[in-house]
């Protein structure tokens, strides 16, 4: 017991055991996957799916003349001849860079776009339904009903994922409830599944409670008595909200808009299920790569540039939040 | 107050119902309709318990239940384990490389589960290992282990050590008095920590897919393949039966808080 009191007495090794396993298991198990990822996306794919490392000058020059050889094979074919590339260091560059090149091909863009537009109209609609009901779960409910009012929001979201997707199936599939509902009053059934549609249904049905919970924070903390002062000095009850209630609910705002935007993006299960072959996003796109076309250093590629944006992302909150400390300390 | 407040006031009461409703139905539906006897999901027969019955003697889904209740059970505790005593050092004491310890401890929380999965399983690959329950258990932890060290932290923001010290001004040595004194204080938190971590261990689809071996299949994925097939009544009761536990589960961890006050 003593010896064991012994070890942890210097301040240092005490440190190292409290900070150390945590800290090997982020870095081994999550930070250097990524690192290794970032090296295999320079990497290309080779037969039955292996991951190759042609970085050198020679692997470069070496395939730059297959390539020339193979144009001038299609010139004996009366096919056009493309101009042979002269090996130089641009090239070079994009030669290692290819799965990055290829990843902005036009065959892709549309999911970018997709993914994106889709992030941004969830996050517009989650701010848009979440609001008022935030505000009136902060300020117009009876205090004694606030805890039980926002567990009844929260409680939705204890169902796993999944589940709630297969919820959403049973309801909009061709013979869905609302189907059925539908043509039982006789009209037409429509398609709400494995489109568009349903995939922001989904995702702003998976969102929404992450939108209510910092907006219910932030609108919580609001003085009233500014609300007051406002009409007293003559705002009508619009101008009072979108010049004192909003602003002062800044920080909240901006907490729901990385907490919905963010995981949107990235979204894979909502696609994939309700989606369709017409409404993929980029982690279909990644999943894809990895599991059928086994193209993993394309995949690492989609990869890193979704990382990317999301950091970028986080990067501008940070600044526009930091904006706001220094104007309200 | 004029009329025209009142007019909002009604204004926002709707629209809170409407997304009360919005937020519900589907649970509803998912619930109601696994007590229904016909095999179409949506069309009601008469109130039935069959489902429930397939439920309990489909061997597949309940050998994936368990392993989803074994994978969790496994990462709590080693996340609680790794992430205690990591939160209270992040928490209390200043050291060089704090920042960079605090940002990385933030990161898997805003990486796309996509990009860590492809990643993990890129590495097994590349040494070699073979997937199994074994690194799903430790994808598990690497994703989770943060949000426990978060919760935990965010709980020891306002701690005051003037207990602490009043323990050792008795006579006690710094053991005993993180066993008796400390750790029954963040008690809380950790049980919240781990209740979340359980969750999403229970939950995880994306993650565990990529980097769960033959023969890993966790419930999540059973399900997954189930939808992939078709509706059926069967995943309406799983899904019951996985809400009911999940609400005791956080119904049993709010008691105990309430209790460690």
């Amino acid at each position: 017991m003593k010896r064991l009191l012994a070890f942890f007495a210097d301040p240092t090794e005490r440190l190292l055991a409290q900070i150390g396993p945590a800290l090997w298991w982020l870095v081994v198990f999550f930070a250097l996957p990524l690192g290794i990822m970032v090296v295999i996306s320079l990497a290309q794919r080779g037969p039955y799916g292996i991951v190759q490392y042609h970085w050198g000058w020679d692997a470069y020059v070496q395939a730059a003349e297959a390539g020339a050889r193979a144009a001038a094979a299609q010139a004996e074919e009366g096919a056009p001849v493309e101009v042979t590339p002269v090996p130089d260091r641009a090239g070079w560059a994009r030669y290692v860079f290819q799965n990055y090149l290829r990843a902005f091909d036009q065959l892709y863009i549309p999911i970018y776009v997709r993914s994106i537009g889709f992030a941004l109209i969830t996050t517009v609609l989650c701010l848009l339904l979440g609001y008022p009901i935030a505000y009136f779960i902060a300020i117009k409910a009876p205090e004694r009903l606030r805890s039980a009012l926002l567990i009844l929001v929260v409680i939705p979201f204890w169902t796993s994922f999944l589940v709630r997707t297969y919820a959403w199936i049973l309801i909009l599939r061709s013979d869905g409830l609302i189907n059925r509902a539908l043509m039982a009053l006789g009209l037409p059934s429509q398609q709400l599944l494995y489109n568009d549609f349903a995939v922001l249904v989904g995702l702003v049905y998976g969102e929404l409670p992450f939108m209510i919970l910092p907006l219910y924070a932030s609108i919580q903390k609001l003085d009233v008595s500014l609300l007051e002062a406002a009409q007293d000095l003559g705002a009508t009850p619009r101008q009072a909200f979108f010049r004192v209630t909003v602003p002062l609910t800044r920080p909240g705002i901006l907490a729901g808009v990385i907490f919905v935007f963010i995981p949107s993006i990235g979204a894979f299960v909502i696609p994939d299920l309700m989606g369709g072959s017409r409404s993929i996003m980029v982690g279909n796109l990644i999943q894809n790569q990895f599991l059928f076309t086994r193209d993993l250093p394309f995949g690492s590629a989609v990869c890193f540039l979704l990382t990317a944006l999301v950091l970028v992302v986080l990067f501008g909150n940070a600044l526009v939040a930091g904006e706001e400390w220094e104007e309200h300390p | 107050m004029s009329t025209r407040a009142t007019w909002t006031d009604r204004l926002l009461q709707a629209e809170a119902l409407f997304i009360y409703l919005f937020l519900w139905i589907p649970i509803v539906v998912l619930v109601a309709f696994s007590f229904n006897s016909s095999r179409q999901v949506v069309v009601w027969e008469h109130a039935s318990l069959h489902w429930y019955e397939v439920l309990a003697k489909d061997a597949v889904l309940l050998g994936a239940l368990e392993r989803s209740l074994w994978v969790a059970f496994l990462t709590t505790v080693l996340a609680i384990l790794i992430g205690t005593p990591a939160a209270l050092a992040l928490a209390r004491r200043e050291f060089r490389g704090k920042g960079a310890m605090s940002r990385l401890v933030d990161l898997p929380l805003v990486i796309p589960e996509i990009v860590m999965a492809s990643s993990m399983v890129i590495c097994f690959g590349l040494v070699g290992i073979r997937l199994s329950m074994t690194t799903v258990v430790i994808a598990h932890v690497a994703f989770s282990v943060s949000y426990l060290i978060i919760t935990v932290r965010a709980r020891l923001a306002g701690f005051d050590r003037s207990l602490e010290e009043a323990a050792m001004d008795l006579g006690a040595n710094e053991l005993t008095t993180f066993f008796r004194v400390t750790l029954p204080l963040i008690l809380p938190g950790i049980i919240s920590g781990a209740l979340l971590v359980f969750t999403l261990s229970l939950d995880d689809y994306v993650i565990t897919s990529f980097v769960a071996g033959v023969g890993s299949t966790t419930l999540p994925l059973q399900i997954y393949a189930m939808v992939k097939q078709g509706i059926s009544p069967e995943i309406n009761a799983v899904s019951t039966v996985l809400l009911a536990l999940t609400i005791t589960l956080v119904a049993i961890s709010h008691l105990l808080q309430r209790r460690a006050h």
